[in-house]
């Protein structure tokens, strides 16, 4: 589990995480969501580090990210896999040699054992036969499914998801987003996924959070999401007329 | 930004860059690797020039001692001296400066600006000393071969152009090119590129790591990495030349 306690940040004079807290459960997908520019991106950086906080805490079952030593963040990170938004691969390396990647820099597997543990990966994300193509010529599906075979390699105990389905199609965006909910469950991770996409909220949202306007604005889950009362939170959620009008229609059925 | 803040932030990186390696093993795959993709994807560049630059100075040696008082022994002597004491060493590596640190530049700002060095950090890895050190290690390692070929490429290329110019006998040339020999000026020259080899590298992976925005930014970063690691080899080369062969 992760838990986030009063967490801010600022750059410059623009105050982007206001005093955020919330808890993201082992073994569930728990999903950061709201409008673009919302801050929901720069929580999840502040999680993994790539920003130090202003103040608050970070705590990785009993560990204080923000407070550890740089080595002491090392370890933690160690733990973690990350899908990023535009998939992050090597360019120079192959799919084998990106999958590989943290099994080289950080287990003492013999060569024979890193390949299967690779195929295995790979096999896990469809993308088995694969293993000598580059990056550039995989389709955008397949480098997101490419990267969280790299993002799983090493057993980690938490899966950070950046926008997974951006500049996807809807069917395409479904198998990432059923392919993440599976691995989380198979492996009993703790999975933060950032995310618009409402498909995704309706999929696989366990335990959601809505950031508007840099603070923690709704927490709930899928089956709540839709019936919410929070008037923010129902502008997201049925954004379009046509949305509008659907929810509408039904709440009178 | 000011250069107050870039030195600063430059030696805060070498700070990180010569943290104690994660795996020796990967970095020592990786020197090798930078060896190749530094060094001797540069062989063809540094043979031609330095042949041709040995003969354009063969040439101008000549027609520069063309006096009765002179002997034509010094045709060689002077193509060696330039050879040895200037081209090899700067004029060379402002050359690789282009080559070389354009390319590291823009690859670490390109990586830097599709999150793959974020990637890196979040992995647990010192994503400073991962990419920079074998590249530093990798040119520091095969920048003074280049060299010392160079030297032998322009001494070649200034025979066979003194020779069939008929500037000088193949005996005066050979004769000039022996003549007061001093080795130690081959270990200042040796020295000086070890010492470019980290300028150039060190100041390109500088612009490209801290390279943000977009592609824009990406070509900004190379000029700047060619620009400044330009000026510093001038500057060192002149600290070099004071020091060692001044007064």
């Amino acid at each position: 589990m992760i838990e986030i306690r009063n967490i801010n940040k600022t750059f410059g004079d623009r105050h982007i995480v206001k005093d955020v807290s919330f808890k993201f459960l082992q073994g569930k997908t728990n999903l950061i969501i709201g409008e673009s520019g919302c801050g929901k991106t720069t929580i999840l950086k502040l999680m993994v580090g790539l920003h130090p906080v202003d103040s608050g805490d970070i705590i990785y079952g009993t560990e204080n990210f923000p407070k550890l030593t740089s080595d002491g963040q090392q370890e933690i990170r160690k733990k973690i896999g990350m899908l990023f938004q535009g998939g992050a691969l090597f360019d120079s390396q192959t799919l084998e040699e990106n999958v590989r990647f943290p099994l080289d820099m950080f287990t003492t597997l013999s060569r024979e054992e890193k390949t299967e543990r690779v195929n295995f990966c790979l096999k896990r994300v469809k993308l088995e036969g694969k293993n000598a193509l580059y990056p550039a010529e995989l389709s955008g599906g397949m480098k997101k499914r490419a990267a969280l075979a790299r993002a799983i390699a090493n057993n980690p105990s938490y899966l950070f998801c950046d926008e997974p389905n951006s500049g996807l199609d809807p069917k395409t965006s479904i198998i990432i987003d059923e392919l993440i909910n599976d691995i989380t469950r198979e492996f009993n991770m703790t999975t933060i996924i950032v995310t618009h996409d409402m498909n995704s909220v309706i999929e696989i949202g366990d335990n959601i959070m809505f950031v508007h306007k840099g603070e923690n604005w709704w927490t709930g889950d899928k089956s709540q999401i839709l019936k919410t009362k929070n008037e923010e939170l129902f502008n997201f959620v049925f954004a379009s007329e046509f949305m509008k009008n659907i929810y509408s229609s039904l709440s009178k059925l | 930004m000011n250069p107050i803040h870039n030195i600063g932030r430059y030696f805060l990186l070498m700070v990180r860059v010569f943290k104690r390696p994660q795996k020796h093993s990967v970095y020592f795959r990786q020197i090798i690797f930078e060896i190749d993709s530094i060094g001797i994807s540069s062989l063809p560049i540094v043979a031609i020039i330095s042949v041709f630059m040995g003969g354009i100075i063969t040439i101008q040696a000549a027609y520069a001692v063309d006096s009765p008082l002179m002997p034509l022994y010094a045709v060689g002597f002077t193509t060696r001296e330039s050879m040895i004491l200037e081209f090899s060493s700067t004029i060379l590596c402002l050359i690789l400066a282009g080559k070389v640190g354009s390319n590291i530049a823009s690859e670490i700002g390109a990586m830097r600006i599709t999150e793959q060095i974020d990637a890196l950090e979040i992995m647990g890895i010192n994503s400073a000393s991962y990419l920079i050190f074998p590249k530093i290690s990798g040119a520091m390692i095969i920048f003074p071969v280049l060299v010392v070929l160079s030297m032998f490429l322009g001494l070649v290329g200034g025979f066979v152009m003194g020779v069939s110019s008929g500037a000088c006998t193949a005996y005066e040339y050979v004769f000039g090119i022996q003549a007061f020999f001093m080795p130690w000026k081959v270990g200042y020259s040796i020295a000086k590129s070890i010492t470019f080899a980290f300028l150039i590298t060190s100041v390109s992976s500088y612009y490209g790591y801290y390279t943000s925005g977009g592609a824009l930014e990406v070509g900004r970063s190379s000029t700047n990495a060619v620009v400044y690691s330009s000026i510093l080899i001038l500057l060192f080369s002149l600290i070099y030349t004071n020091l060692f062969i001044g007064n």
